[in-house]
This record gives C-alpha cells, structure tokens and sequence, in this order.
C-alpha cells in the first residue's frame, strides 16, 4: 500500500489506549495518527471519551493500558509540565487566564524570562509582541487580560502556546464564545499555524468547522473510534450518524403547531442607560420568539432586565396583563417566569449538589406543608422522576448524583428540568445549547416545541443564526442595545438577518 | 452481598467516621486513663458535651451558608451579663420578682438574635465577609460585656434558674430540643434546601428565586439564638453570670463542627456529623484531664486532631471529585 510513496512523518500516535474510572472503561483501545503537521478534526457527542483522552495527552491523566508516541519518540507525560515541555499546548474551552494579570505575564507565567533572578520585563515584552502579531492581535503586552474580549482572550492563549514554541496545539470548542466576526479571525490565524507546520487537534460540536479546517476526522463514540480516515470521506450527515449511532434525519424537529395571538408577555419603550434602548415587542402564548445578535448588542442583559435581576430605566413590562415591573425574581418566578442564563456553571447549577436537589430549587415552594415549610419528600421525588423523564436524561445517572459529574448536555437538561418542573408560562433560554453535542440539542429543540404546545411562550437568545432560524417562529435582531429588525417565519433570510444584527 | 458490603463500608467511611474514631479513641485510651471508661465518667463525657453540641449546631448552620459565626463565645458572654443583671437576687433589675427568669431568658435570648441580625445583616446586605464581620462582632460584644461588669461575676442567681444548665436532665431535654430541631430544619424543610443551595452557590440561588439575603440573615440570627440558648445553660450550670464564660473555647466549636465533616466552603453538613464532632473533642479533653495534661498539652493535642479532620476532608473531597 504505501510502497515507495514518501509517507508523511507521524507527529501523534495514539496506540491501543485504555482508560478507566472505578471500573468503567472510557476509552476502550483507542487507535489513532496524526501526520506532522495535519489538523485532526475530533468530534463526539459529550461523554464519548474526547476530554479523557485529551486529558491524557496533557498529563492530566494517565492511561490503563496502551501507549504513546509523539514526535517518532514513546511518551508518557505524567503531568501538564511534562506535556508543555514535550511541545504540547491545550487551548480550554474555558478560557484559563488570569484577569487581573496582563498579557505578558499570563504567556509567561510559569516561566519569566529572568537576569540575575530578577525577571527581565523587556525581554518579556519583546517576546510577547513579536506572539501577539503573530495571532494578528494589536495590543500592548501590558493589558490586562479582563479587558480583552473573548476572542482576544483566546487570541491570547494561541499565542502564549506560540510564546513556547508549541509543536501540537490542542483546541477544545474554541468559538462557543465567539462572536461570527471572532471565529473568522480565529480560523485565519489557526490556517497560518497550518501553514507554519504546526499540527492542531480541533476539538468542536460545529461540525461545519471542523470540516473546514481539518485534514482527518476522527469520530469517538462511547469510547470507541468509530470513523477515522481524510475529511473527503466524511460528510456532515455521516459525521452525525457515526456519533449518535443512528440517524437524525433533520438538525431541528419539525414543528407541529402554530402560535396563538394571545400576547403573553408585552415590552414596552423599555430602556437602560448604556444597555438597551427603546425595546418594544410582544411575546405570544405558544410562541418561540428568537433574538439574534452579536455578544454586547444587549441581547443577554435584556433577558436579565426581563427577568428582574438587573434594575429598568424607562418603560414597561407586563406580563399576563399585570405589569411586572417592580417584582423581584422569585416574584416573577411565581407568576410563571423561567430563566435559563447563558452562565450554566456559576448561574444555573449547584455543580456540588444532587440531581434531585438542583431539579427540585426552583419548585421546592410549591411543596411546602405546615407551619414549619416542611418539604413533602414523597410527592417531590414523582416530581423529579417525571422530569427527568420528559427532558431525557441519561439513564445511568442516580438521583443522589452530583451533576458536576454528568456531561455538559445533561447538566443542562438538569436546569432545563428545574424550570420546567415550575411548569412555567413564560420561559427565557439564553444560548441554551452552548457546548452540547447533536443528539441533546435535538432533544431540548423537541422540548421547546413540547413547551409550545401546552400553551408556554419561549424567548430564545443564540449565537448560532441556524439553530434561531430552525426553531423560532419569529426573529428580533439586536444591535448596540436596539432592536434592528423582525423576521417571521418563512421570511428568514441568512445574509438579510446577519444584516440587521451587524450593521 | 458485594455491593451491600462496599455501600455499607462507603457509608461508614463517609458518613459516620467520626463516631468511628471517638469509638478507637475510647478503645485505645481506656487502658491507660484510669476511671476513662467508669459509666460515672461517661455521663460526665455526655454532660459537658451538651453545651459545645448546641453552640456547633448553630455554627454548623451558619457554615453550610458557606460562613462562620467568630461571635457565639461573645454572645455568650453578652447574653449571660445581661441575664445576670435582670435575674440576679443581689444585683437584678428584677431582683425577687416572679417574673424575673422568664424576663431574663427572652432577653438572653434577644442578645443573640439581635447579635446574629447585625452579623447577617452586614455579611447578606453589605456583602461583607463572615470572618471578618463576625471577628469584630466577637471583639465588640466581648468587650462590651467585660466593661459593663467591670469583669466581675454576677451570682445569687434564683433556683428556679439553676435547675436549666444544672439538672442533666433538664438540659438534655434543651438541648435535644434545639439539636433535633435543626435537624429538621436542616433535612426536611423548605428553609433547609434555601440553606443548603445559598451555601453551593448562591448565584444560582438567588437565579432560581432563592431569597438569599433572608436566608442569610435568617442563618446568623438562627446561630445567635442558639449561642444564647447556650449562655442560658452555661450560666446556670456555673450558677453565676459572668463575661469570661467559655471564652478560651471558641475554636471547640469550629472544631467540632469541622471534625464532623461540615465543609468550611459551605454546601455540605450534618447535624449529625456535629454530635459525633462535639463527642469526639469532649472525649479527648475529658481523657487527657485524666492523664493530668495541663490545658496547655490539651490544647496542643485538640489543634492536631483538628487539623486531622480538616485534612480528612481535603481528601475525601479529592476522592470524590
């Protein structure tokens, strides 16, 4: 087969791997090479085994069974300094940088240049500009990072891996943050690595970007490789299929209904100095209403504003033909408000917590007897039985488990099931399948519609123009704190919305 | 059988581990500390527990808030001034009126709700940190009481007074009362679950229409109140008012609370886990009285026990994380 033909030097090889956590194996022989140079594509639904086996590459973890080589070399990093000083660099998916430190000093924080043991500032410096033009940013080394906006952040963290002359650089869902215009820099940055022969793994549930950068793919599922070979052979839909193991024939579900013209929830002139201005529109029941816009066009801090947490203003919001406006959150809660913040882990779990507990916050009033409030466990536990049920989560998981041990796609189904077991009229999802695979977003979108159909209006807000486009029935597009535009079914238009939200 | 065995083992290790080493500590010590293992001691032990118990409860409330309650020792002091001065035979405002003990009891009472509301009320609404806002609180009240009664002790308290602390019977019915109380408080109620979700993350709380700052605030003055019920016993059972009572003990009662496994960043704790913390320092300090240790060997013997506990439950966490 590959007789005489000059074979492309091998950068990565992953042989037989095996990893397991209290018994269970979550890697079961994992085989895989990358070529010098090459982009590896890795996609998975949540919990296939891509984290563990990334964790592994980093030192983060150490395999049962099986064996590394990196570099034509046997490798074995036993922690994340070993894998650094190997040449490997992991780009997180929450970004890992000190806010209150400036660029420099987060690329060289574990090892500042240094003359006589004091650290060399303008060495330091030096080398951090020549990193930052490199990635195409144009900011002095001395900022400090919690100015930088996401994607400059994540600029940042390629050119710290850059800064170490790092020969793999592992990126982990690198644009869930980002806004479009962000990716687009992003993308023509990492396409100058591959031009400078660094190999990339690129971890993402954006298929569509994957597919762009890549040259291989490589599909885990359950942790199993189940499609490995040149991205020639893989097509989105086959890239679906292998990861779910059956086919989802349409990325959204069909929707089945229409909206009534009962308006559920009304907004009027309502204002914010500096935040958002002059929003009017109105909410129906059985309605999903999406606002698109970019990060900062205000479309996150209206939801708050909706939601009460953050103070109005101007203007007016009424909900079930009764003003809300002066209500605390729990008061809103109680006329059937839900809201499900983009911020899952500081805002919508209680990651130490139980399944049952986190579940059960919201509604736990309504199942308070006696003076003493006391919690009728029996008929709160049917309750959460029921609505694990109805949004699907994992078999496996006891209701005693802490979420933070389940997937990114179950912890959301978790928060998803705390509001809904309120039974809500009214529900607010901000990007409510930010860092979820295939199969999960496909069941919350089924959840959304089921919503609908028992008479809830839903306000969705997402970075992702498609997933508005496949499940609303109308969208607002939102810029510098204005609403720019409405679109209603059968009149969206890619190019036309991307329009109204940008310029 | 296999996994029944490996439950039973996980819940021992976890959840009642500190009964499990009080139990070791008595075995291994019995031998050596004469009159250690007499039923004339053990309810001695279960005696001068009932104070420590009640004062960690409050304090396992407070810490499950992800908190610390510095001030109850102050309270304690406050409180039993104040109680002193109305109830006392000699002294008393109320000296001799039939009224004066239950007077006395709700204004004992009302220095350490209103103790704990000024703690909450800063820590919920001013966003301050406990540890700080409750160390100054300990500074002042301890204070205050030592200059309102020039540090003397105030006695001549009426009987009816000293049955509360002084009858083990009495107090066992006090202190089981307020114990299993916040049990179920804690287990069972509506204000528990709030308790227990402000102290894992109170953003989510508050999201999720948690009344945080009430809870909070309800948190402190709950601890304030209980630091009270407990001057009331100590007062009693010492049979005079006076504000250096329990005052080298302030740290018995984050440690008993800490042996027992309630976490220091909130979210996680038992009243349980706190008996068997309170039983586990009253037994050393009881065992090592016998061996004539000073207070000083005591202590240093209490510090590293302590630090065992919180070490243990570095680790545990570890395990499970």
């Amino acid at each position: 087969m590959n007789t005489g033909k000059p074979s492309i030097k091998t950068a990565l090889r992953f042989d037989s791997i095996v990893k397991e956590f209290f018994g269970v194996r979550v890697l079961k022989e994992v085989s895989f090479e990358i070529g010098e140079g090459k982009t590896l594509g890795l996609v998975g639904e949540n919990g296939a085994g891509k984290s563990t086996l990334m964790n592994i590459l980093g030192g983060n973890l150490q395999p049962e069974e099986g064996s590394l080589w990196f570099g034509g070399q046997p490798f074995s990093p036993r922690s994340p300094a070993d894998a650094e000083v190997a040449g490997i660099a992991f780009v997180h998916q929450e970004l890992n940088l000190f806010g209150n430190l400036s660029i420099a000093e987060n690329l060289f924080v574990n090892c500042f240049p240094t003359t006589g043991g004091l650290i060399n500032r303008s060495r330091m410096f030096n080398d951090t500009s020549a990193a930052l033009k490199q990635v195409g940013l144009n900011l002095s080394p001395d900022t400090p990072v919690d100015r930088l906006s996401a994607g400059e952040q994540q600029m940042v963290e390629i050119a710290k891996a850059l800064a170490r002359d790092a020969r793999l650089i592992i990126l982990d869902e690198p644009t869930t943050s980002l806004t479009d215009i962000e990716a687009g820099r992003l993308f023509k940055v990492l396409r100058d690595l591959q031009q400078q022969g660094i190999t990339l793994i690129y971890i993402s549930h954006a298929l569509e970007e994957v597919a762009n950068l890549s040259d291989d793919i490589l599909v885990l599922r359950d942790g199993e490789v189940v499609g490995n070979g040149p991205k020639s052979s893989f097509s989105q839909s086959k890239m679906i299929s292998l990861m779910v193991g059956r086919d989802i024939d349409h990325l959204f579900p069909p929707r089945s209904h229409t909206p009534t013209r009962k308006p559920a929830l009304r907004v009027e002139k309502l204002g914010r100095k500096g935040v958002v201005k002059d929003i009017d529109f109105t909410l129906h029941e059985g309605e999903v209403l999406g606002i698109s816009g970019l990060i900062g066009s205000g479309r996150t801090e209206l939801a708050r504003i909706l939601f009460g947490l953050d103070p109005v203003d101007s203007g007016n919001i009424t909900l079930a033909e009764t003003s809300i406006l002066k209500l605390s959150p729990a008061a809103r809660i109680q006329k059937g408000m839900a809201f499900l913040t983009e911020n899952r882990r500081d805002e919508g779990l209680c990651a130490e917590a139980s399944i049952a507990d986190n579940m059960t916050l919201v509604a736990a009033p309504r199942f308070k007897r006696g003076p003493l409030a006391l919690v009728n466990r029996e008929s709160i536990s049917l309750e959460v039985t029921r609505y694990r049920e109805a949004v699907r989560l994992t078999k496996s998981a006891q209701n005693t488990q802490q979420v933070k041990t389940l997937s990114g796609g179950n912890q959301q189904k978790v928060v998803l099931a705390k509001w809904i077991l309120n039974q809500p009229k009214l529900i607010i999802l901000d990007e409510p399948t930010r860092g979820i695979d295939v199969g999960a977003k496909y069941e919350i979108y089924s959840l959304i519609n089921q919503l609908t159909q028992e008479g809830a209006a839903v306000l969705v807000i997402s970075s992702e123009l498609e997933e508005l486009i496949g499940i609303c029935d109308r969208i607002l597009t939102m810029r510098q704190g204005e609403i720019t535009g409405q679109f209603n079914q059968g009149e969206f238009d890619r190019e036309k919305i991307l329009a109204a939200a940008i310029h | 059988m296999g996994l029944d065995t490996a439950k039973l083992r996980k819940r021992i290790l976890g959840e009642h581990l500190p009964l499990l080493l009080c139990l070791l500590y008595f075995a291994a010590l019995a031998p050596f500390a004469e009159g250690f293992a007499t039923s004339y001691n053990l309810v001695n032990v279960f005696s001068a527990m009932l104070p420590l118990l009640v004062l960690a409860t409050g304090q396992t409330l407070v810490m499950i808030t992800a908190g610390i309650d510095l001030s109850a020792t102050a309270v304690i002091a406050m409180a039993s001034v104040v109680g002193a001065m109305i109830i006392s035979g000699d002294v008393g405002w109320l000296a001799g009126n039939p009224l004066a003990v239950p007077i006395g009891i709700v204004a004992m009472l009302l220095v350490g709700a209103v103790v704990g509301a000024i703690n909450g009320t800063l820590v919920a609404w001013f966003r301050m940190p406990p540890f700080i806002v409750t160390l100054t609180s300990l500074m002042f009240f301890s204070g205050l009481a030592i200059w309102s009664t020039q540090s003397k002790a105030i006695s001549a308290l009426p009987h009816s007074f000293l049955i509360l602390g002084g009858n083990d019977w009495v107090t066992l019915a006090i202190v089981a009362t307020v114990v299993g109380g916040i049990h179920i408080l804690l287990t069972r109620s509506l204000y528990g679950r709030w308790i227990f979700a402000v102290g894992h993350n109170p953003k989510t709380a508050l999201v999720s229409g948690v009344p945080v700052q009430k809870v909070l605030v309800g948190a402190y003055i709950a601890a304030g109140l209980i630091a009270a019920v407990a001057a009331i016993l100590i007062t009693s059972r010492m049979e005079s008012g006076s504000p250096v009572h329990w005052q080298r003990n302030l740290l018995d009662v984050i440690g008993a609370t800490v042996i027992g496994g309630t976490s220091l960043y909130g979210g996680k704790g038992k009243v349980l886990w706190t008996v068997y913390g309170a039983l586990f320092l009253t037994l050393i300090d009881n065992s090592l009285n016998l061996l004539n240790l000073s207070h000083f060997t005591i202590m240093m013997v209490k510090g590293l026990v302590i630090l065992a506990a919180a070490m243990l439950d570095v680790l545990r966490n570890r395990e499970n994380g």
